[in-house]
């Protein structure tokens, strides 16, 4: 009985906005998202829209649906103006079912919401990778409560989906092809990223943290399920970025972070390594930043090939591992820097490595303090020694999902 | 009782006709042309009622080279409230109006002007609200337009050199991606450290602060105020020039508390940590706007820094600021690249 009078009231006073492709279509889109009120819904009908500015929508509470992301098509190759597609700033809202294509800068940008579904949606440029294509696809910064659900971003200069800085995070079901990083997760809290396909990317999915930002000390973050594989597309990110740094043929990289469990992914056909956990390498004088990965948990994952083929031309991570392991390289890396007491006593038991795989998964380490002396073998290959009880992460939820 | 109330219903009627309309600032929707809020006596001329005051910003933002006319409106016996490096806490029904205009010939004032936009922040109960009204072709009034407009626009520079803009009167979505702290819109300009400077008005020069007192329009202001300087001034130290500049135009977006702030790089005032300011800061989500350059600023180098190469460029989606050019400032770009060379690690 309350639930069907909830229904009957907004249902009274909720609006659905129509908007067909034609003369004017920027105009009265835009101009319906400034006028639409909460609880109203825009429904851009299917077809091909041409837009020479960003998009912008700043209203509580609202739905704004296509017809498909293969149907309603939201063009941005004419943009004049507008550092994005589309930029999102209010909360409670869901976008859904269409596409944003060939934006100058990112594609689709949401900042400080509180509450916002992207479901079905697809962000591309279409003239395959080049360092000139925007950097992200989905951009989601300083946000809570983030869903990116069956979605699509091809052909972005740094990340097709990018979650930075923001809490209570869930990416599925979507599909990264042909960017730099497929998914990236930078100086976030709380994120759940699994039945995901990273595949042709640069690298397929990191999880990052970086010095010197309002939030960081990213940690509980949970991959799972996912597919990497595959990602063999040169680095085509503008130097100065950190995902520049990435080499070709990386599965999953965790960097800097706390509390990651990577678990039942598929890791394969990455030429460079599956899998490495790392330090953030570079210098930095931030007092409240920590740049070692801590209590990261490996599991169940099953690795193919890797490896074959390390980009030894971009950034330290492949020269290095190509040359410590002679070229033998290992399914699982991890550079082993620590605070200098944990790298000559090791790593206090709660905040361990630890590393559950079968036993044909190959693993390396550097021993830094053994490297530092200049002893002749600095490597570590046996994974036994990472073995532990998994504590399992708590899954995220969002209200409402 | 009745004949009194008819009286200053009377009286009112009379004073809506030559005054400023009060009632149309604080009330819900927007009226759909600029005249109905009666803010200026002559609006073709753009001349405003008396309470109607104008003012001007030491330095100022740049808008593709267009002029900027501003005038503050404070309702009688209220005051707005001084606040340490904020503007000026307005009180409920008080109007910030700025036109945008270009002069036919910069070279010629009596060539006349083109008046393009009229930008209004109102200051209603529940906080300020921004809305631009476009002026017509004829010129003799101006309407409301709420997702924008674009306006191509042709000018002769003090050179003598044509030029043209494609300028866009913003949506107040735009609006509000830089007039926004903490999520709330607010203005950018009348902190009182940029208005401490003179200016000429009907009865003679003052320093604006000392105008504002003695027409009870704040409270108070400090006399000590770390204010910026001209950026035109060459007279001035580069690096109080540069950052005047910086602090106006980047400022309100990359500050703690705006729309920057995810980006850690801080160009307000106040800011002193040269990490933050840029010096061999690494870009965080800058994307193709690095242009392949590493950092920020590198001291001594203009040609390796981002900060430059962001404003020299005039494709969406590297430029900065991300809206409201169109147009490389190249002043301001030739500024910068020499406070950059002389810069030390």
């Amino acid at each position: 009985m309350i639930f069907t009078f909830f229904v009957y009231s907004i249902s009274l006073f909720a609006k659905e906005i129509v908007i067909e492709p034609g003369e004017d279509a920027q105009e009265r889109l835009q101009e319906a998202m400034i006028l639409m009120s909460e609880g109203d819904t825009l429904l851009i009908k299917a077809g091909y829209y041409n837009f020479e500015d960003g998009l912008s929508l700043d209203v509580n509470g609202v739905m704004v649906i296509g017809e498909g992301m293969d149907k309603t098509i939201l063009d941005f190759k004419n943009q004049q103006s507008g550092a994005q597609g589309l930029l999102v700033t209010s909360d409670e809202v869901t976008l859904k079912d269409f596409a944003i294509l060939d934006a100058k800068g990112d594609a689709l940008k949401v900042i400080g919401a509180k509450g916002i579904n992207m479901i079905n949606l697809k962000t591309e440029w279409t003239g395959g990778p080049k360092s000139t294509n925007g950097a992200y696809g989905f951009y989601p910064v300083e946000s809570e409560d983030v869903l990116i659900d069956g979605c699509v971003a091809i052909g972005a200069s740094d990340a097709g989906i990018y979650v930075g800085q923001s809490k209570n995070i869930i990416v599925r079901n979507s599909t990264a092809q042909y960017n730099v990083a497929g998914i990236e997760i930078e100086n976030s809290y709380y994120a759940d990223v699994y039945n995901n396909l990273a595949s042709h990317n640069t690298g397929g999915i990191l999880i990052f943290d970086l010095p010197d930002l309002p939030q960081q000390g990213g940690h509980h973050i949970r991959v799972f399920e996912n597919r990497s594989i595959d990602n063999d597309t040169d680095n085509f990110a503008p130097e100065g970025n950190i995902v520049g740094e990435v080499p070709r043929g990386t599965g999953i990289i965790i960097m800097a972070n706390s509390d990651v469990e990577v678990f039942n992914n598929l890791m394969s056909g990455n030429g460079t390594v599956n899998l490495s956990i790392v330090s953030y390498s570079d210098e930095t004088d931030d007092p409240n930043y920590y740049p070692h990965p801590k209590r990261i948990q490996v599991h169940s994952n099953t690795y193919g090939p890797g490896g074959f083929d390390p980009d030894i031309n971009t950034g330290d991570l492949a020269k290095t591992l190509f040359e410590i392991s002679n070229g033998n390289m290992p399914d699982i890396f991890w550079d082993g820097v620590a605070p200098l007491s944990q790298m000559i006593f090791g790593q206090p038991d709660d905040e361990k490595l630890i590393i559950n795989e079968d036993s044909e998964v190959s693993f390396l380490t550097i021993s830094a303090v053994k490297y530092m002396m200049g002893f002749s073998n600095p490597i570590r290959t046996n994974k036994e020694e990472f073995k532990g009880v998994i504590n399992p992460l708590e899954p995220i939820n969002i209200d409402g999902i | 009782m009745k004949k009194i109330s008819k009286f200053l219903i009377v009286f009112l009627l009379c004073t809506n006709i030559y005054a400023v309309n009060n009632s149309l600032i604080t009330a819900e929707a927007f009226p759909d042309k600029l005249s109905d809020f009666s803010f200026f006596k002559d609006s073709s001329a753009q001349i405003p009622h008396d309470d109607v005051v104008p003012y001007e910003l030491i330095s100022t933002l740049f808008s593709d080279y267009s002029y900027k006319q501003r005038w503050v409106y404070v309702p009688k016996d209220t005051k707005a409230k001084y606040e340490e490096n904020w503007v000026f806490d307005f009180p409920e029904g008080s109007a910030l109006i700025k036109t945008f205009y270009y002069p036919v010939d910069e070279r010629n004032p009596n060539a006349g002007k083109k008046l393009l936009e009229t930008r209004l922040l109102l200051r209603k109960a529940e906080g300020w609200e921004a809305v631009s009204y476009a002026w017509n072709n004829e010129q003799n009034e101006a309407f409301k337009k709420v997702a924008g407009k674009t306006i191509n626009v042709e000018w002769t520079n003090f050179m003598g050199v044509e030029r043209n803009v494609r300028y866009r009167v913003p949506n107040v979505n735009q609006c509000k991606e830089c007039h926004a702290a903490d999520d709330k819109i607010t203005p950018i300009g009348p902190k009182a450290r940029n208005i401490n400077k003179d200016l000429v008005f009907k009865d003679g020069q003052f320093n604006q602060l000392v105008y504002w007192m003695n027409r009870q329009m704040i409270d108070h202001y400090p006399i000590e105020l770390n204010s910026p300087v001209d950026w035109t001034d060459y007279n001035q130290d580069i690096n109080d020039r540069v950052r005047s500049y910086l602090d106006i135009n980047c400022g309100h977006c990359h500050s703690p508390t705006g729309n920057a702030n995810s980006t850690g790089l801080y160009l307000h005032l106040n800011e002193t940590r040269n990490i933050h300011l840029g010096v061999y800061k690494k870009p965080v989500a800058t994307g193709r706007g690095s242009g392949g350059l590493k950092y920020s600023i590198v001291p001594g180098k203009p040609e390796e820094s981002i900060l430059l190469h962001r404003m020299i460029s005039m494709d969406p989606g590297v430029m900065m600021p991300e809206s409201g050019r169109a147009l490389t400032h190249e002043e301001a770009v030739e500024m910068v690249k020499d406070w950059i060379l002389l810069l030390k690690d």
